[in-house]
């Protein structure tokens, strides 16, 4: 018998019980649109995360101040405290071919205000090269200039919310405003962007970083951003980075360098887990189908007794009857496979359209394991029953109408 | 064609030992019309069983077409009766769902024969039996006699040797049971060896040979050798 005379016979049997394998077909389906579905959520909360850290910036490198690290033991007897970040910082960690850019930042807040209005807003102070780090775009006017970093301009450049609570609908560029104590000239806006890990450029007002400094009355760093020109200069930049502030620090590796990559690394993995985890509950579904396949098979087998004895008279081996069951099986599990993938697609594409902001979709193979994990259950669970219809005695078969 | 030695059948009914059959001998030759006849449980349908090779003697030795085949395996016999033997069965035994021609077709599936030329052979057994018209019925829009005439022509299909009926009348009217023992002789006439277990006597009288058997044994084989 051919693969496809066996599938052609197992067809005509299952077209011959429609409500058993009807509903057999929907319990299979419910298990893979289980799985395409759940792991299309958690795919798609997975995409809009790491989507999130790359909009930070792609070979980014956060150098903060401290060392970051828990390492157990006692704790020093010379107390080690950590050198603080400092402009100067900033411009020796420029020395390097595997650095491109670096953008020392200072984060504090003060209440900006122009006419009778005031507002309380996020003042980041910043070098023009933040520009490019964080990816901003301007709606009016232009960044922060290129220029002496220790000399700056009494300049500032507005988020979208904070200009439209200020301003409302006048123009704002040309006008001074005051932060805290001291007076600066708007240049720029900044396009509306929304959140972005945690901050919202919309409520910000970046001034050159210097005149944070003295604004804050401070003269260190909050964060020194480091940008390295590809994926590859990462570790380099990344032990550059280090060397040079241990180097200027005594020989006391006091900062933390956080990269991009890293933190990327750990939520993919993280969420990549969980996707997994939830397909793998789903999946429990379709061995339940497994089990339901097999009592499918099971009654099939003893209402068709006579069948098989007919079968073992007409010469039919033993081997042959079973593929006949297992062709059965197996054509169940992958027409309920592909009525659940359809089902799945169905609501997956149904939640984009309810939810444009997440990406959901299906990971590919969460598709492929969820038709082979069908489609195994569903052998697994028939390789009983067709034993059972091979091992008939023909005979007594026979004899059972 | 066919020589039985010594052929045993014991079962095991709860414990206690029962002879179907008991120390048969028999020789059967090519193009031979036999009828094996008996009261019930007189062990006629168990022979049958065993010269079809669905069932294993307990003791004895078969030959079939000079070659031992008592000690086959399950696989080499379900080859022997796929390219030499055909049974007729009291109730048919057609598929339900299936229909007529494909009913017919199956042997032919069973044994792997290209579509191409099953379609070609379907269609001349059909016309053969007078079954053309009715070649896309299901079974249960047939009536008795056709569908044993069903039965006959996926019986036929591989040409075998040997063909065996178990009571091929007993669940028909008299006009389609005649009909279709005369099916069955035409197809003696042509060569195949026929086998017929039956109770009733005018159809059992039929055959050019006729054994009787009682409690396992043959009591009388008449017109052997005549």
């Amino acid at each position: 018998m051919t693969l496809s005379d066996h599938l052609g016979y197992a067809f005509t049997a299952l077209r011959g019980a429609r409500l058993r394998s009807g509903l057999m077909l929907l319990a299979m389906a419910i298990g893979v649109a289980a799985v395409v579905v759940l792991s299309a959520l958690g795919e798609g909360a997975r995409r809009y995360v790491v989507g999130e850290f790359a909009s930070l910036g792609t070979h980014l490198l956060i150098v903060l101040p401290g060392r970051n690290e828990t390492t157990g033991g006692a704790p020093p007897l010379v107390s080690e405290t950590p050198r603080d970040l400092t402009l100067d910082d900033a411009e020796a960690l420029k020395r390097s071919r595997h650095v491109r850019l670096v953008a020392p930042i200072n984060v504090g807040a003060a209440t900006v205000s122009w006419g009778g209005r005031e507002r309380e807003a996020v003042v980041m102070g910043a070098t023009h090269e933040i520009y490019e780090v964080r990816h901003f775009t301007m709606a009016q006017g232009s960044f922060l200039p290129h220029g002496d970093v220790r000399h700056p301009q009494p300049v500032a450049v507005l988020g979208a919310r904070v200009k439209r609570e200020l301003f409302g609908a006048a123009p704002a560029l040309g006008e001074r405003i005051r932060i805290g104590e001291r007076r600066f000239r708007v240049i720029g806006v900044l396009q509306e962007q929304g959140q972005s890990l945690g901050m919202n450029t919309d409520d910000l007002a970046i001034i050159p970083v210097m005149a944070a400094q003295s604004l804050f009355n401070v003269n260190t760093l909050f964060r020194i951003l480091v940008e390295a020109p590809s994926r590859e200069a990462i570790e380099p930049a990344q032990r550059h980075v280090i060397a040079t502030l241990k180097a200027r620090h005594d020989g006391e590796e006091d900062v933390t360098v956080i990269t991009q990559e890293s933190v990327l690394a750990t939520f993919d993995r993280i969420l990549g887990a969980l996707t997994m985890t939830v397909s793998g509950i789903a999946a429990i579904s379709l061995v339940v189908a497994g089990v339901l396949i097999m009592n499918v098979m099971l009654v099939a087998v003893a209402q068709r007794t006579a069948e098989i004895g007919l079968l073992k008279a007409l010469g039919a081996p033993a081997r042959a009857i079973q593929y006949l069951f297992l062709a059965e099986a197996a054509l169940l599990s992958l027409l309920g496979a592909a009525i659940g993938l359809a089902i799945g697609q169905a609501s997956t594409a149904l939640l984009r359209h309810l939810y444009p902001a997440l990406p959901f979709g299906a990971p590919l193979w969460a598709i492929i394991a969820a038709i082979l994990v069908a489609l195994g259950t569903g052998l697994a669970f028939g390789v009983l029953p067709a034993r059972r219809a091979a091992r008939l005695d023909p005979v007594q078969a026979l004899a059972r109408r | 064609m066919i020589r039985l030695q010594g052929i045993e059948r014991i079962f095991d009914v709860g414990g206690q030992q029962e002879h179907a059959l008991r120390d048969i001998n028999l020789c059967v030759e090519r193009g031979d019309y036999i009828s094996i006849m008996g009261p019930s449980g007189s062990g006629k349908s168990t022979l049958l069983n065993i010269i079809g090779l669905l069932d294993r003697p307990s003791a004895g030795r078969y030959e079939f077409e000079q070659r031992d085949i008592t000690a086959l395996s399950d696989n080499e016999q379900a080859q022997v009766r796929r390219e030499h033997i055909g049974f007729v069965f009291q109730f048919f035994h057609l598929i339900p769902r299936l229909t007529a021609a494909e009913n017919i077709e199956l042997p032919l599936v069973l044994s792997g024969v290209p579509t191409a030329q099953r379609r070609a052979r379907v269609a001349q057994t059909l016309k053969a039996y007078g079954l053309a018209e009715r070649a896309h019925h299901r079974p249960e829009q047939l009536s008795g006699g056709q569908r044993q005439r069903v039965a006959i022509g996926r019986a036929t299909i591989i040409e075998p040797g040997l063909l065996l009926a178990d009571e091929p009348t007993g669940n028909l009217d008299r006009t389609s049971g005649h009909e279709v023992v005369e099916i069955l002789e035409q197809l003696n006439a042509r060569g195949i060896t026929l086998v017929v277990v039956t109770h009733d006597p005018e159809l059992g009288q039929r055959a050019r040979r006729r054994l009787h058997m009682v409690d396992g044994a043959i009591v009388e084989d008449m017109g052997h050798g005549a």
